[in-house]
């Protein structure tokens, strides 16, 4: 960790850690770090011993709040931010998947009125274990986590 | 949008308290359903997709209780079928009318409907989802029958996995310790969050394939239909299309007090002879649907 960090340290700013390589994109995307104008450095495939394979995002003088942050539990379970002061990580965060969760995910029945009309979906989370389960507030029916289908459209 | 209505979307939205003041009611306009509450009073009766039945019952309703419908019976030679969304449709009616009913072949649809009308909606039908004051008529029926909600024994038979009128059914007589038999061919059993909703409830269910042996000791009958395009292969189909029939002798060795619901159309899965025979209540349980609008839609309007 120190020696990442060193590789690329950023004076302030938060730190994305143990991305699943396959998800930044999704991670940038939710977060909305393309319309972002700081400093941001992407790494990709890096090693980790945790996932085999990770990502990590730094960002220049932006932190985030816990609200937006936890809107990327639903693809990077495994995240870890780390803000940063004066080169200090002066806290760590890990991300928890939220109670409700609005927009990020598509309603996987086709015959949903979120797939017809332009409406952010909306869904309880019913479960929050191995397999995150989402309940439409629209349509009632769950969507599952193998199903989830991140349409990062805000 | 700030301070909605209340709007009756799903029977969830209703609580024990609610469903069995709107029971009460129902029994009043029974007695007497020539009352004029509704003088005055604009409903918007708005069908995306035809169902006559329920439009019909609805637009009795407020018709018998001297009240005014306007709306359309099916989406085409309307905005609509130029391409207007559900949301324009829908803020353009509110401005007219003091109610919406509301039928939509998408699922969602008329949630989505009342969150963004000023005045309150009521679902009746967003496709294969909820259809709540068909729920309400069967809890009046069931409670007709039986004197009582509690403490009952249900037997639903048919189309477990699809029909959305047994989950509905399901969720509300949740409130009233009722059990269960789930009465179904493999393919078409109760989905697990029912039943897992049962368990977490502390409630009696049992699942069972065989239909006439698993009768004999309930309350209701509630049967659905088992349909041809809900089975991938044909022939599993053939298979159990003759097993789910309700025939006149399967009724011999029932309770007495048993009744047989079905909320139709019915096609073939109950057998013309018992249409005599007085367990059978599947016509009355239709007109009892006209009272419990005029329930649901004075309640929903503080009216009563
Ligand atoms: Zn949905």
């Amino acid at each position: 960790m120190e020696k990442e960090l060193k590789v690329s340290a950023i004076k302030n700013g938060t730190v994305i850690d143990r991305i699943p390589s396959k998800s930044l994109f999704k991670v940038i995307s939710i977060l909305g770090l393309e319309h972002c104008h700081n400093q941001i450095t992407f790494g990709m495939n890096l090693e980790s011993k945790h996932l085999g394979n990770k990502a990590i995002i730094k960002v220049t003088n932006r932190y985030f709040e816990n609200d937006d942050i936890n809107r990327i539990a639903l693809v990077a379970p495994s995240a870890k931010l780390n803000t940063i002061r004066d080169y200090e990580v002066v806290e760590k965060r890990v991300v928890e998947v939220p109670d409700e969760i609005e927009g990020i995910v598509r309603c996987m029945n086709p015959k949903c009125i979120t797939n017809h009309e332009k409406i952010p979906t909306k869904f309880k989370v019913i479960s929050k274990n191995d397999d995150v389960m989402l309940l439409c507030h629209y349509c009632e029916k769950i969507t599952e986590e193998k199903n989830f289908e991140i349409s990062t459209a805000q | 949008m700030k301070n909605r209505p209340k709007s009756l979307i799903s029977i969830n939205d209703f609580t024990k308290d609610e469903i069995l003041k709107v029971l009460e009611l129902t029994a009043k306009f029974e007695e007497n359903p020539d009352q004029n509450l509704l003088e005055g009073k604009v409903v918007g009766s708005i069908f995306f997709e035809p169902s006559t039945r329920t439009r019909l019952s609805f637009e009795t309703a407020v018709n018998r209780l001297k009240g005014r419908v306007i709306g359309f019976s099916e989406a085409s030679n309307t905005s609509v079928s130029k391409g207007e969304t559900l949301k324009d449709t829908t803020m353009m009616l509110a401005n007219y009318c003091d109610l919406i009913v509301m039928r939509h072949p998408l699922e969602g649809s008329v949630r989505y409907a009342s969150e963004v009308s000023k005045v309150p909606v009521i679902n009746a039908g967003d496709g294969s989802n909820q259809h709540p004051t068909q729920t309400m008529l069967d809890l009046y029926s069931i409670k007709k029958t039986q004197g009582t909600l509690n403490n009952l024994k249900i037997a639903m038979v048919g189309d477990l996995k699809y029909g959305r009128t047994v989950h509905s059914l399901l969720m509300a007589m949740s409130h009233f310790n009722t059990s269960f038999k789930f009465i179904a061919p493999p393919e078409l059993q109760m989905p697990d969050e029912y039943c897992m909703y049962l368990k977490n409830k502390g409630l009696n269910f049992e699942e069972h394939t065989d239909f006439a042996e698993n009768i004999k000791g309930v309350d209701i009958i509630y049967m659905t239909r088992v349909q041809r395009e809900r089975f991938s292969e044909p022939m599993e189909y053939e298979k159990v299309k003759n097993v789910y029939i309700l025939r006149n002798t399967m009724l011999n060795n029932t309770k007495p007090n048993v009744k047989i619901l079905h909320p139709l159309p019915r096609v073939s899965e109950i057998s013309t002879d018992v249409d005599n025979n007085p367990k059978a209540y599947y016509f009355d349980q239709a007109l009892n649907g006209v009272y419990t609008r005029m329930a649901v839609i004075c309640y929903i309007l503080g009216i009563k």
